[in-house]
């Protein structure tokens, strides 16, 4: 398995939307490192013929329910927690470019 | 007569019945308590003293099976208008707009809600010391950690400062502060409790389950929470035993799996010795013991902090400051608003799985990490099958070591994961798995033994565990606060 280094780990942390400083970066970067290296331990077996599992219980099927009205929260019980809100909307900054 | 706060709920019920308590003298009494001893264990994060003593008063006399008796729930269960924060400050404020279904099922049965319960953040870690309002205190000696990451939960059942609790277990979080606060705790069947309205943490091992005084707590309370639900598509709809019928004083023929590879170097001596006693006298009672072998046991570690860390980095992108909780101020578009809002609310404990989670889950790597750990789950789960032809359940330790001291492993993530080296495998598979308390170290530190069965098989677990614990006095002493 591959090792991790501070440029890795400051890409992943943009994948994840997280800002990193310096400080934290290099112990991140130590700490996952030693981390990913206990867990290359996963590379003693062989699992070439064996099927992934995602969820505990094998049974486990996709469930749909019927496509009826039903009630569910209005809007203002959805926006009660909302940090920032304008009418019946979510508000947030600027998302595209210019004015 | 005793204290109420220091009784169990199937004994509170009964006085009840008999008409020689009420639901608000034990509502009134324990408030107290808490008031006396939570300024030293710091279990209670939301104390919901008005409310519950409003409900308590209309509780009483009603026919509900938890009718009058008071329950602390951990911070990521939501409770409809109650403060549900998952110990981040990056939930600070929120509340959420409905209950979840164990809440549901609870106020159904007439259970009295008492507040809620210190963890580990967003369930992320073995000691409770990750929380943002700071570390929940052992009550057996307060320099050190109560487990985690239901540590909160488990100490405040040990302290009597609740009835009953209900935690949540994705690596061991119920099962751990359990044995480490010298109380029981099951994590159910995967699948057995519906997880709708937990926040999330890793979806495909997440349960909640009970934190109790005794054995027949425990099946009282999950024979109330336990049962299918349209709202969460991974509940199973198979029928509910009433668990007390399980709690038999017999295990004549039982036969009990005893696996070698859990008792290995980094295991303490003591616990050792206190969980072959335990396997003894179980035998001595007329269960038969046999050695199995769970041979991926070794990487079970490995495959969780891959599988568990890569779900958890999904399921906490939701966390981005626009519908609930907190948002940063003062960012210059929504992608710097997310970034912010993102790194000031996640802990240390938080960042650094969401990074490994992500990294598992990233071009390039995927294949490598988490595809490689769900095939060895794989293997886990056919360690289990396989040993289950054998044998109707297994006994292991439930911690490596009684509790360590605050702030021992902070500085160490990787030696604080492998304090959940025996409670992982169970979470892998999917299985059912109760700590209970089965001795004490020479310092006074509680010691449990984990019991693991098969799937929604919690019957077996609670007839080996009831007959164990009528057996000894262990489950009988609490610490003086």
């Amino acid at each position: 398995m591959k090792t991790i280094d501070s440029k890795i780990v400051k890409h992943v942390a943009h994948l994840a939307r997280l800002e990193l400083d310096d400080k934290e970066l290099k112990e991140y970067s130590g700490q996952l490192a030693s981390i990913l290296s206990y867990i290359s331990k996963l590379n003693e077996i062989d699992t070439a013929n064996v099927v992934p599992t995602s969820h505990a219980l094998t049974t486990l099927k996709n469930v749909f329910r019927k496509d009826v009205p039903r009630k569910s929260l209005g809007p203002d019980e959805a926006l009660a927690n909302a940090p920032s809100k304008e009418d019946d909307f979510f508000r947030v900054p600027q998302i595209l470019e210019g004015k | 007569m005793e204290n109420l706060y220091s009784l169990t709920a199937h004994k509170l019920k009964e006085l009840m019945t008999k008409g020689e308590t009420t639901p608000a003298a034990v509502a009134e009494q324990l408030f107290s308590r808490i008031e006396k001893c939570d300024g030293k264990i710091k279990a209670v994060v939301f104390n919901g003293k008005d409310n519950a003593l409003k409900n308590a008063v209309a509780s009483s006399g009603k026919n509900g099976r938890l009718a009058g008796v008071p329950v602390l729930l951990k911070d990521n269960i939501c409770v409809k208008g109650e403060p549900t924060t998952c110990a981040s400050k990056i939930l600070a404020g929120f509340r959420p707009p409905y209950d979840a279904t164990v809440t549901r099922k609870l106020k159904d049965a007439g259970a009295v809600l008492i507040g809620k319960a210190n963890m580990d953040e967003f369930a992320f870690g073995s000691s409770c010391e990750t929380s943002c309002y700071g570390p929940t205190k052992n009550p057996w000696d307060t320099a050190r950690i109560p487990g985690g990451s239901s540590g909160g939960s488990a100490a405040a059942v040990a302290s009597d400062e609740t009835i009953l609790a209900l935690g949540s277990d994705t690596g061991g979080s119920i099962r751990q502060p359990a044995a480490l606060c010298g109380v029981v705790g099951l994590k159910p069947t995967y699948g057995r409790v519906s997880r709708y309205g937990l926040i999330a943490f890793a979806s495909s091992l997440d349960q909640i389950g009970p934190i109790t005084k005794d054995t027949e707590d425990a099946a009282l309370l999950l024979s109330v929470i336990a049962g299918y639900d349209e709202m969460d598509s991974t509940s199973v709809d198979l029928p509910v035993p009433d668990y007390s019928k399980a709690l038999t004083k017999n295990v004549k023929g039982l036969r009990i799996g005893v696996p070698k590879e859990y008792f290995i170097e980094g295991l303490d001596k003591e616990v050792e010795a206190s969980v072959r006693s335990a396997v003894a006298l179980l035998k001595s009672l007329g269960a038969e013991v046999k050695e199995i072998s769970l041979p991926h046991t070794e990487y079970a570690v490995s495959t969780y902090y891959i599988v568990a860390t890569a779900e958890a980095s999904s399921n906490l992108a939701r966390f981005d400051g626009v519908q609930y909780g907190l948002r940063a101020d003062n960012a210059k578009d929504m992608i710097d608003m997310y970034i912010k809002t993102r790194s000031q609310g996640f802990g240390n404990e938080a960042k650094r799985r969401i990074l490994l989670g992500t990294y598992c889950l990233s071009t390039g790597y995927y294949d490598a990490y988490y595809l490689k750990a769900q095939k060895v789950r794989t293997k886990i789960r056919e360690d289990f099958d396989k040993a289950f032809r054998a044998c109707d359940c297994i006994i292991t330790p439930t911690s490596p070591t009684p509790a360590f001291k605050i702030g021992e492993k902070t500085n160490d993530p990787l030696s604080m994961y492998l304090s959940d080296i025996y409670t992982i495998p169970a979470n892998l598979a999917g299985l059912p798995a109760i700590s209970i308390p089965c001795g004490f170290s020479k310092e006074g530190l509680p010691i449990g033994m984990q019991i693991l069965a098969k799937a929604f098989d919690e019957e077996t677990i609670f007839r080996a565990a009831y007959t164990f614990e009528q057996s000894t006095e262990f489950y009988r002493k609490r610490p003086k606060i």
